[in-house]
């Protein structure tokens, strides 16, 4: 069984088709990259899986349950984190009470003040950021936001962590720190499926790459696989040419 | 702090009528305004809903106090008072901005206007007498209430609710990505931040005797609770008391020297305030107080360095 | 069939009515982020000097909007230059703004309906303008007189929103400030003239509904609640919406009102409970 599995999972905007009947995979302690161009839905199948939106029509199981039907939060305490390619983070809070959130209520269990400080603090820890736990979250760098994020969703005990594009404006040695970061986390036991432009950074991170074109995957395979799939170097050439 | 405390619990003793009068009417201020600022003070739900819950603490006092020990009504009032906001909460919080504040605004006059038929329909009246209670008695009450008031919203600032609603006024979508189920805590908050508003309805209720919908659900009571929030400052909870205590008096003042303009001035002043207290008098306090201490650093700085 | 022919007509006008004032509350927060509580005086205020100046020198109520619609867009812009823009450029975001704004909107309606009240008191009032019924139908020729007015500012305004060079920085102002800025524009008398424009379209209704219903001081907010209503149905800052808006509710309002006329206020809450929890961003939104 897979840890989580997406059947036939399809999402609408309008009369355009955001994610177009995409199945997909990931098994305990993979790590999955998902790459496309711009506007190949690869947000939007984060917001189905997170459940910010909901698949019309598909299915989505993790751990053998259906959670097609839970709402968000209660898919963020089963173990699903997840981070955003446009920081959502609490601006007036302090840093460490940001982190505390995902431990307080996103882990399923109840969690203690206390405790949850705890765990805020060892997931600040992890990212680095312990010395910035009192202040306001606001006031970080955009970097150190993303930081947050990857903390904040540490904090909910994640079994599935999902990534977007966390790497993206990152110097060559940040990028380098992060891909270690993302390692230690797979051997913490951490299942993660990553979504990112830096295409040296996702080739040497993932164990396998799904490739999304205007909505439908149209590869998957291991990083060599993909990188000489024809399909994807037509779509990843063609960008090229309009940019 | 437990000084206050023992002045008013003590006043009415050596102290009657005009003061313990007014007191009532501050507490009463300071009740919906703390109420009010349980809910919508975290999470940027502007409500305009507080006329609506208040007026039914109205209605509940003219029903059952009498019938049943005027203690009693005003706990009846509080548990109506929650069901409907429950009800109101579950269907209208996923409304967001400015969506949520039309809602509430409307309610209130929905509410008023229920009353109304129902009333014309029912009891061929338009108005209901309530069982008074002296002055001494309302006095209690509101005082006792708006200690609930103020323990509940410390206990909710204090809870795992309160990051929860702070959360869900600065990032909603990431707050429930994060956990929390945002709906749960928005309507049980919304709820019981209704219970003191209809708590205070029911014991001023008392000392109005004839009450009709058009008191009871007058829309002052939605937007002064909101006013005296920003007047007073919403960081703190000290802000809001002293919000409340600040324009009712003023209030009084007007009604007493000028009771045919006091409508008018007002809404001058309401206008005055908002344009130059924006920040409110904690604000205004903290701007006026940095500046003063700005300018004696600088001259005790002056001598030694340039400024940078 | 007469009954539903008159229903019909007389829902038309309200709606008419009805559109004009949510057309003039969308304006302003559409454009202006100013949630304007007191638009509903600015009707009273209109209505209230049409009245007088029938009154007193016996001016046809039609003509009077000549005057009553300039007044009140003067009226509406002075306010926008001077409380609202302040408010604006204190606020440290939107939010903060659209509070304040509101609460300040708040105060006006207070002072706007104390002074109308302490000119003109509590009674009620009606100008009495062509109150014959036409041949063959129940309906007064005034009410037909007013729709055909009512149709006649909304082409203007229409086509002023679309031609006009004003009328295009209103449009994508609504859109987005930011744009509108870019343009060229000054943003400033952009959001002060639809302010006056908004009230300008109040003040017209009034007149309008000076001589088709009876007259209060106190009758503004019922309007501004009506407004409110629409404005959400038809998605805030849609001013199609608000039109289409406004005639639906006009009807509604017509057809309750046939039955039974005590529960048209809250046949309009129900309308509105019911659309804006099945379409939370309005009948136009998306």
């Amino acid at each position: 069984m897979h840890l989580l599995e997406g059947e036939g999972v399809t999402r609408h905007f309008g009369g355009l088709a955001a994610v177009s009947d995409v199945d997909f995979y990931v098994d305990q302690g993979e790590i999955l990259g998902l790459i496309g161009p711009n506007g190949a839905g690869k947000t939007t199948l984060f917001n189905l899986i997170s459940a910010a939106l909901k698949p019309k029509p598909g299915k989505i199981t993790f751990n053998g349950r259906d959670i097609t039907p839970l709402p968000a939060y209660q898919i963020c305490r089963l173990g699903i984190a997840r981070t955003f390619q446009t920081v959502k983070i609490f601006p007036h809070v302090p840093v460490v009470r940001n982190v505390m959130v995902g431990a307080l209520f996103g882990t399923g269990r109840r969690t203690s003040s206390a405790e949850a400080r705890k765990k805020a603090e060892e997931a600040l820890e992890f990212v680095d950021m312990l010395t910035l736990k009192n202040t306001v979250a606001g006031d970080l760098t955009l970097a150190q936001q993303k930081r947050l994020e990857v903390a904040r969703a540490l904090a909910s005990d994640p079994k599935l962590l999902l990534l977007d594009e966390l790497m993206a404006g990152l110097t060559k040695p940040e990028v380098t720190e992060a891909l270690g970061d993302i390692a230690e986390l797979r051997s913490r036991g951490i299942t993660i499926i990553m979504i990112e432009h830096v295409m040296q950074a996702i080739m040497a991170a993932s164990d396998r790459i799904i490739v999304l074109d205007y909505g439908k995957k149209i590869a998957e395979g291991t990083p060599a696989e993909v990188a000489a799939n024809p399909k994807v170097i037509e779509v990843y050439l063609g960008e090229e040419c309009d940019a | 702090m437990l000084v206050v405390f023992v002045v008013l619990a003590l006043l009415p003793q050596y102290n009657h009528g005009y003061t313990v009068t007014l007191l009532t009417d501050i507490l009463r201020y300071a009740i919906l305004t703390l109420a009010w600022m349980i809910f919508s003070g975290p999470t940027n739900y502007m409500s305009l809903a507080t006329a609506a819950f208040y007026g039914i603490g109205f209605y509940i006092a003219a029903i059952a106090n009498g019938p049943v020990p005027f203690a009693v009504a005003i706990i009846i009032a509080g548990l109506v008072s929650f069901v409907v906001a429950l009800l109101v909460g579950a269907l209208t919080l996923r409304l967001r901005g400015v969506y949520f504040c039309i809602f509430t605004f409307a309610l209130t006059l929905l509410i008023q206007n229920v009353v109304l038929e129902v009333e014309r329909v029912v009891t061929h009246t338009r108005g209901r007498f309530v069982e008074a209670e002296t002055t001494e008695v309302a006095y209690y009450a509101m005082f006792i209430v708006a200690i609930f008031t103020i323990a509940m919203a410390v206990l909710i600032r204090r809870s795992r609710y309160g990051l929860a609603l702070q959360s869900i006024g600065e990032h909603e979508e990431a707050a429930a990505h994060s956990g929390i189920n945002v709906v749960r805590t928005k309507v049980l908050v919304f709820a019981a931040s209704a219970m003191p508003m209809a708590m205070a309805g029911a014991i001023i209720a008392t000392q109005r005797t004839y009450i009709d919908p058009g008191i009871a659900f007058s829309l002052q009571s939605s937007f002064l609770p909101v006013l005296m929030a920003l007047f007073g400052g919403m960081s703190n909870l000290v802000g809001p008391i002293i919000g409340a205590a600040v324009f009712t008096y003023i209030g009084e003042l007007l009604l007493t020297e000028f009771p045919d303009l006091y409508m008018l001035i007002f809404g001058v002043v309401l206008i005055l305030a908002i344009l130059f207290m924006p920040n409110g008098i904690v604000g205004l306090a903290q701007t006026v107080w940095t500046k003063i201490r700005g300018s004696r650093r600088s001259a005790a700085e002056g001598g030694r360095r340039a400024p940078a | 069939m007469a009954a539903v022919r008159d229903i019909i007509i007389t829902g038309l006008l309200l709606g008419g009515i009805f559109a004009l004032v949510s057309v003039g509350l969308s304006l302003q927060y559409g454009v202006g982020r100013v949630l304007n509580v007191a638009h509903g005086e600015f009707i009273m205020i209109g209505a209230f000097v049409t009245f007088w100046l029938f009154s007193s020198i016996n001016l046809n109520p039609i003509v009077s909007i000549v005057i009553t619609a300039p007044l009140i867009f003067v009226i509406g812009w002075l306010l926008h230059a001077t409380l609202f823009r302040r408010l604006m450029h204190n606020a440290p975001n939107l939010d903060v703004f659209e509070g304040q704004s509101m609460l300040a909107a708040f105060g006006l309606l207070y002072v706007a309906q104390n002074i109308a009240r302490i000119i003109w008191g509590s009674q009620t009032y009606q100008v009495n303008y062509m109150n014959t019924t036409v041949t063959g139908a129940q309906i007064p020729l005034n009410r037909l007189v007013a729709l055909a007015v009512v149709i006649v500012v909304g082409v203007a305004f229409y086509l002023f929103l679309a031609r006009t060079r004003m009328g295009k920085a209103i449009r994508s102002s609504a859109q987005d400030p930011t744009t509108a800025g870019l343009m060229g524009v000054d943003i400033n008398s952009v959001l002060a003239i639809c302010f006056g424009l908004g009230l300008a379209m109040a003040g017209i209704a009034g007149s309008l509904i000076s001589f088709v219903y009876p007259i209060q001081t106190s009758m503004g907010l019922q309007y501004t609640v009506i407004a409110m209503i629409v404005v959400v149905l038809g998605g805030l800052g849609s001013i199609t919406g608000a039109m289409i808006g406004g005639v639906i509710l006009g009807i509604v309002s017509q057809l309750v009102t046939h039955f039974q006329p005590t529960w048209t206020m809250i046949a309009y809450y129900v309308v509105f409970v019911v659309l804006l929890l099945a379409r939370p961003k309005g009948i136009m939104g998306k």
